[in-house]
């Protein structure tokens, strides 16, 4: 079993914000994933669409399943981040008011992502966007 | 608890239901911060909250939460609506603030998470 996706999502729209995880989250339950694995993976990456969301300009979600793992790869053009350790601490963030009205912003989406994941990876250049590699585990259980 | 009973307890309006009546919760968790709802690990969770937007429906459907009720007379959206409909959910408004709502529901043998 090897199945590739990809979804685009476009910086600023709210109205279409968890699109791409919902879709996700069908598929997965269609296949026959794990109820545990499936929502650590869409807990992830609904976080993560909704970071491109508040924060870029428009990005790209793709979605790799493999027979023993789920890889999530979410490519934004944005302003970046400057401190990844800084935006790591639980309670950092630099989210507008708009997006904390919609009930995120508060500094736990990364934190959150990092709990679930078994493996995650963040890279990112300040003024060009940002990248993130999260990797779920099919057997296992990290939360 | 069964769906008609919090809307009993609560004065509460169900806006929609696929299973109308039937639903049953056993623990409430009251947050209008989502980030705070996704990092909940529980099945037969009704989410108290005066956050009424899209996202609200969204983050329910990623915690696997089919059952919402909105405080303070909030109002459910006719894109809320639908979205749940489609995802199964049930809405449920009431007048009361987080606080007595989240009161009357414990007095009335709804469950804590911790």
């Amino acid at each position: 079993m090897a199945m590739s996706f990809e979804y685009k999502v476009t910086g600023g729209d709210f109205t279409r914000a968890g699109y791409a995880s919902s879709q996700v989250k069908k598929m997965l339950k269609q296949l026959g994933v794990d109820n545990t694995v499936i929502k650590r993976v869409v807990v992830c990456l609904y976080e993560a669409e909704v970071n491109i969301v508040a924060h870029a300009w428009d990005g790209v979600i793709s979605v790799d399943l493999n027979t023993d793992s789920i890889f999530l790869k979410l490519t934004d053009n944005g302003p970046g981040i400057a401190n990844i350790e800084q935006a790591m601490q639980k309670g950092y963030s630099t989210a507008s008011p708009e997006v904390r009205e919609m009930g995120f912003g508060a500094g736990m989406g990364l934190p959150n992502i990092s709990a679930n994941a078994d493996r995650f990876v963040i890279n990112s250049e300040p003024g060009k966007g940002t990248t993130l590699e999260i990797t779920i585990n099919l057997n296992s259980n990290a939360v | 608890m069964k769906v008609e009973e919090i809307c009993s307890v609560l004065n509460g309006e169900l806006v929609c239901s696929s299973d109308r009546n039937s639903h049953e919760v056993t623990y409430a968790f009251a947050s209008d911060l989502m980030s705070d709802v996704l990092t909940i690990n529980c099945n037969n969770l009704l989410l108290i909250t005066g956050l009424a937007n899209l996202q609200t429906i969204r983050t329910a459907e990623m915690s696997d939460i089919n059952c919402i009720l909105f405080v303070r007379n909030k109002s459910v959206t006719p894109e809320m609506k639908n979205l749940a409909e489609e995802l199964g959910m049930t809405l449920i408004t009431c007048p009361s603030t987080m606080f007595r709502a989240s009161g009357e529901l414990y007095r009335a043998g709804m469950k804590p998470l911790f």
